[in-house]
């Protein structure tokens, strides 16, 4: 994309830094100024800090979690505790880091400037939903420090709502409240990129990230409603016992998994498009070529939004559900593999004839296409309804969902932070740094939860506190890969601070990079752009001569 | 050290479940292979500074989108339906099965035999025999998973659910809850025993149970004053309960239901839902007067009213 | 106009883009809210199913004078509020605050039925739990829990749009709306409108399910 009316008034970034306007400065620095702010890109910022806290409780919960199964007797803490440990991890990775983490941190930011416009469309209901967010969290927090919860993040009744001793209802009552933020960003993000396109920026000329964050969107806007709804009804359940869930009264349990999954299978989607958002942004970028089949790419993530909503019912193959149903289940989740499987076929051949770099982005989307290829080919292996008799409940499934959570998003999260990092800090963080850090996850996440496949297929069944010993050498790997793992992550932490003070100035745009969020400053003014954009070009125009020097930190 | 990758093998679902489970890891593999073997090609030979033609190409986009969408789309669909045999074989238990009653509770396995023997936490079973578990919980869902028979279903209040297998040797085998079910939940454990006919004979008398499952429904019959209305003198109020399991009964709404275990329990516990043509709604409900093992043996009773007739 | 310059947001590029962009946005919140209701809606749908004749037997218990009564005011107040959006866009505020005046009095109407409605259900022990009315079939529990949860939801709804509906009236009778600019007017019609399908949905299904017998 080229913009026709070129910025003005913007320094060439080698230069000695001259004081120019940018969105830290402009509107003060005062703690009142990101609280109240309207502004999308440090509403990005404060969603970036929160979902750290988060992400550094439930990692630890983990860790706990990791140690105590490191040896098959139950042994360094009690039964209760691990079942409200794991409770923790789910509940806060899940909805307080997951969720958000791409959509509402890196969207938020660089979902406006990609589009050429000012702010989003809402831009009091995007910090309102920031509120709710933080709000749902502190309730989870509460409850978890007022003694936790021991439900699983699936809140499966009647043990949520008759038989648990723990604070169920307030860490449902949080998701709940967090639950109404994400559906009012979902809203934000559908509205902006509907209305708020810069003159000559048609459908087919966004990039594939608004895309991808635009699937996901409609599903944080139709599913997230009845989570909220089934949680709800699980908590007056508890409360007043009346009888929606509990078998004694006529109610059906399963129904509860019914609807819990009519969300949260859909949400496991909204845990992997924005990551293939990302990735569609990194390939082309780095192997300066126009990404190959862009509107199959753009088409798919319709798709698996679309087919998401139809699956549910393969969680509930063992759950009494009609064998029937379980064809169909069965049948649509095969389905709604080929889209993932399109996407990965036309990275691959973006790379065929381009000039590969191998920064550390493109290393992160790499490692995402390794990762989420596995996961994904392991979903086959749930999908087949055989199968699936024997490893549902079991770490196959665990180490299938983090493959795809974690291996998937998180590493797509980590390469877009590295990728947008200069322009959102107007900093480059140190590259060698970098690309070892990413080295060290990639090693770290198959080290913990490659064996978890095998362990899940020999029987050992998930959320077990103690374990059959024939179990344990596979759980010592996965310990081990998960302190690895842990370096891993500190790593960026570290490095990412210490480039705020002390990083190389970043230029407006150190990769090259077509996008309009490239063609601003960076960091970028308050409101985007000094002048409003004109697109007049497909994306992704890359051209793999002549060499192009990239400016590394 | 060992690095054990297959549970044993403790049947023929087992053996077949494992089969499309390899049939998998090999297309996985082939998937791999043809996704990673081109990156890291194209990783080496495109890579920034090394020279190599990088002229564009016009590929037939279309012909290779479609090729890319069909292939995978065809392959799967054999292993769907592979995989979904498999199923219907798993979840639909043969008809000339010996029926053992499971019941689920926070945290163990009660186990009821047809000759009254009962056991927690273990199974004992005869070796080549069919067996099909009718399983319920008294709590909240359990789950009940033998993975060296590659089986497992959810044990869900209110409801029977059904599970079956056929030992081929004879040995332990581990019983896990896969269904998490609270404070306990790893401790939920047990072993099927799977013994020869002549030794699971001995062990069936030497638990002595005193008298079989329908006996000791028979007594509950008794002793809940169901026979008060369902037999003798009064019949007209209430219908005749023999050969009654496993027929069909025609209802009030007109409806015809199948007279299943199910069936037996909803008429025992919510008797105004279900009500059979031609008789009114009298029947109190007996909901919080038996318990989910006295139900298994009033069913068991009913089952055998059918038999002796 | 000048109220009207003065109400376009520093995103927005003019005030069309910005009308436009908060009725969709309304819709979309709309499509969430179908959602959100929609969860009670399939359970009232799979145990309607499971126990129709207690749920026929329950359903004789709602009090189908107020239900009527509540479903008229409904509909008349969509009918003023649809008249409020169209004077606003002749240019008469007068005549648009009046109508939403009258819709907010609407509302309150409804909700003050059904307090009535609440009370005397309560009197009949209507609430589920441990004290519910004797004589009705254990999974009528079921029923009349929906219908607390669904009417509630949709009372709350009701205050909502009231609220909202106040607000709006009072900028009307400010002056702040022209027929250059009534967004706002627009998108809480909207909402209103919703409200009030809702109970369209809701009144066959709690209060007539079994009259014809």
């Amino acid at each position: 994309m080229i913009t026709a009316v070129p910025q003005t008034d913007i320094p060439r970034p080698s230069l000695a830094p001259r004081r120019l306007s940018n969105y830290f400065e402009e509107g003060g620095r005062t703690l009142a100024s990101w609280l109240l702010t309207t502004d999308h890109k440090r509403i990005g910022l404060l969603y970036l800090y929160s979902i750290i806290v988060y992400f550094i409780i439930a990692a630890f919960a983990a860790a706990l979690i990791r140690i105590e199964l490191i040896t098959p007797a139950g042994d360094l803490v009690t039964s209760e505790t691990y079942n409200k440990l794991f409770t923790i991890h789910g509940t806060l990775m899940v909805w307080f880091f997951l969720i958000p983490s791409v959509p509402a941190v890196l969207g938020n930011f660089v979902l406006p400037l990609m589009l050429g416009a000012r702010d989003v469309a809402f831009p009091k209901l995007n910090l309102l939903s920031w509120y709710l967010f933080n709000l749902g969290g502190l309730m989870a927090l509460y409850a978890v420090a007022f003694g936790g919860a021991d439900t699983g993040w699936t809140f499966y009744t009647p043990y949520s709502s008759t038989y648990s001793h723990s604070h169920v209802v307030t860490m449902a009552a949080g998701v709940f409240i967090a639950g109404f933020g994400s559906i009012l960003t979902g809203l934000n993000f559908i509205i902006t990129i509907h209305k708020m396109r810069a003159p000559g920026l048609t459908w087919f000329r966004l990039p594939l990230f608004v895309w991808s964050l635009y699937s996901t969107s409609v599903i944080l806007v139709l599913a997230t409603p009845v989570l909220a709804m089934t949680l709800a009804l699980m908590s007056l359940e508890r409360i007043w016992g009346l009888g929606v869930f509990d078998p004694k009264l006529g109610g059906d349990p399963v129904l509860f998994q019914h609807l819990f999954w009519f969300y949260s299978h859909p949400a496991v989607y909204i845990m992997i498009l924005p990551g293939m958002g990302v990735v569609s942004e990194l390939i082309p970028c780095f192997s300066r070529k126009p990404i190959f089949g862009y509107h199959f790419i753009a088409f798919s993530s319709v798709a698996i939004a679309v087919l998401g909503f139809l699956v549910w019912g393969h969680h509930m193959f063992v759950s009494s559900e009609s064998i029937y149903a379980g064809l169909v289940f069965s049948l649509l989740s095969y389905l709604v593999a080929v889209p993932s499987a399109i996407k990965v076929f036309n990275w691959t051949m973006t790379m065929y004839r381009g000039r590969i770099y191998l920064s550390t982005p493109f290393l992160y989307a790499l490692g995402f296409i390794g990762l989420f290829t596995i996961g994904g080919l392991t979903g086959l292996f749930l999908a087949a309804l055989g199968v699936d008799v024997h490893v549902h409940g079991t770490y196959f499934i665990i180490a299938h969902f983090h493959y795809i959570m974690v291996g998937g998003m998180v590493t797509a999260f980590m390469g877009g932070l590295h990728y947008w990092w200069p322009k959102i800090t107007g900093r480059l963080y140190p590259e060698n740094l970098g690309r070892l850090a990413a080295l060290i996850m990639f090693i770290g996440f198959n080290l913990t939860f490659f064996p978890q496949f095998v362990v899940g297929y020999l029987g050992m069944p998930r959320r077990y506190h103690s374990y059959a010993p024939e179990f344990q050498i596979y759980n010592v790997l996965s310990t081990a890969g998960a302190s690895i793992l842990g370096i891993g992550y500190l790593l960026p932490l570290i490095y990412f601070i210490w480039s705020l003070k002390h990083g190389r100035r970043a230029p407006s745009n150190p990769w090259k990079a077509t996008g309009l969020e490239w063609q601003t400053s960076s960091p970028p003014p308050k409101h985007n752009f000094h002048e409003t954009p004109v697109v007049t070009e497909e994306p992704y125009q890359y051209s793999p001569v002549p060499e192009q020097r990239l400016i590394y930190g | 050290m060992t690095f054990p990758v297959f549970p044993h093998q403790a049947s023929r679902i087992a053996i077949e479940t494992d089969r499309i489970y390899l049939g998998l890891l090999c297309l996985s593999v082939a998937v791999c292979l043809v996704v990673f073997v081109p990156m890291i090609f194209f990783l080496f030979k495109y890579r920034s500074t090394h020279p190599a033609d990088r002229t564009p190409r016009r590929l037939p986009q279309n012909k290779i989108e479609i090729t890319w969408t069909l292939i995978p789309l065809f392959v799967f669909m054999a292993f769907y339906a592979w995989a979904a045999r498999q199923y219907f074989e798993i979840e639909r238990p043969p008809p000339d099965a010996r029926n053992i009653n499971v019941i689920g509770k926070q945290w163990m396995w009660k186990i009821q035999h047809p000759e009254g023997n009962r056991e927690i936490n273990e199974l004992h079973v005869p070796v080549g025999r069919i067996v099909k578990l009718t399983m319920t919980s008294q709590d909240v869902i359990h789950s009940f998973f033998l993975p060296e028979f590659r089986i497992k279903q959810d044990v869900v209040p209110g409801r029977y659910t059904a599970e079956w297998f056929k030992a081929e040797n004879i040995g332990t085998y581990n019983i896990f809850c896969s269904e998490y079910c609270g404070t306990s939940h790893s401790k939920m454990i047990g072993h099927v025993i799977v013994m020869s006919p002549a030794d699971y004979q001995t062990w069936l008398i030497r638990g002595q149970p005193g008298s079989t499952l329908a006996q000791s429904g028979g007594r509950l019959f008794l002793e809940l004053g169901c026979s008060g209305c369902h037999i003798g003198p009064s019949i007209v109020r209430a219908p005749p309960l023999d050969g009654v399991f496993g027929k069909p009964v025609p209802l009030t709404t007109g409806d015809v239901v199948l007279a299943d275990e199910a069936y037996l329990r909803d008429s025992i516990l919510f008797p105004a839902k279900q009500i059979v043509a031609g008789y009114t709604n009298d029947m109190p409900t007996f909901a919080a007067k038996v318990s989910e093992e006295e139900l298994l043996e009033l069913i068991a009773y009913l089952k055998s009213l059918g038999t002796t007739q | 106009m000048p109220n009207a310059s003065s109400a376009l947001a520093e995103q927005f590029d003019d005030l069309p883009q910005q009308q436009e962009s908060s009725v969709l946005g309304m819709w979309t919140f709309l499509a969430t809210e179908i959602l959100f209701f929609g969860g009670m809606f399939m359970s009232y749908i799979a145990y309607r199913s499971a126990y129709p004749q207690a749920f026929a037997e329950a359903s004789r218990h709602t009090i189908v004078l107020y239900g009527t009564i509540n479903t008229a005011i409904l509909l008349t107040s969509s009918l003023t509020v649809a008249l409020a959006v169209h004077a606003v866009q002749e240019g008469r505020s007068k005549a648009c605050f009046w109508l939403l005046v009258l819709t907010v009095l609407f509302g309150c109407c409804f909700l003050v039925v059904k307090g009535l409605e609440y009370h005397d259900d309560l009197n009949e022990q209507l609430w589920p739990g441990p004290h519910f009315k004797s004589g009705l079939p254990p999974q009528s529990q079921i029923f009349w829990f929906l219908y607390w949860a669904m009417t509630g939801l949709h009372a709350l709804h009701v205050t909502i749009g009231v609220g909202l509906l106040s607000v709006i009236a009072w900028m009307a009778q400010k002056g702040k709306f022209s027929a250059a600019y009534y967004n706002p007017v627009d998108v809480s019609a909207l909402y209103w409108h919703f409200v009030d399908i809702v109970w369209i949905f809701l009144y066959p299904l709690l209060y007539l399910i079994n009259r014809y017998s």
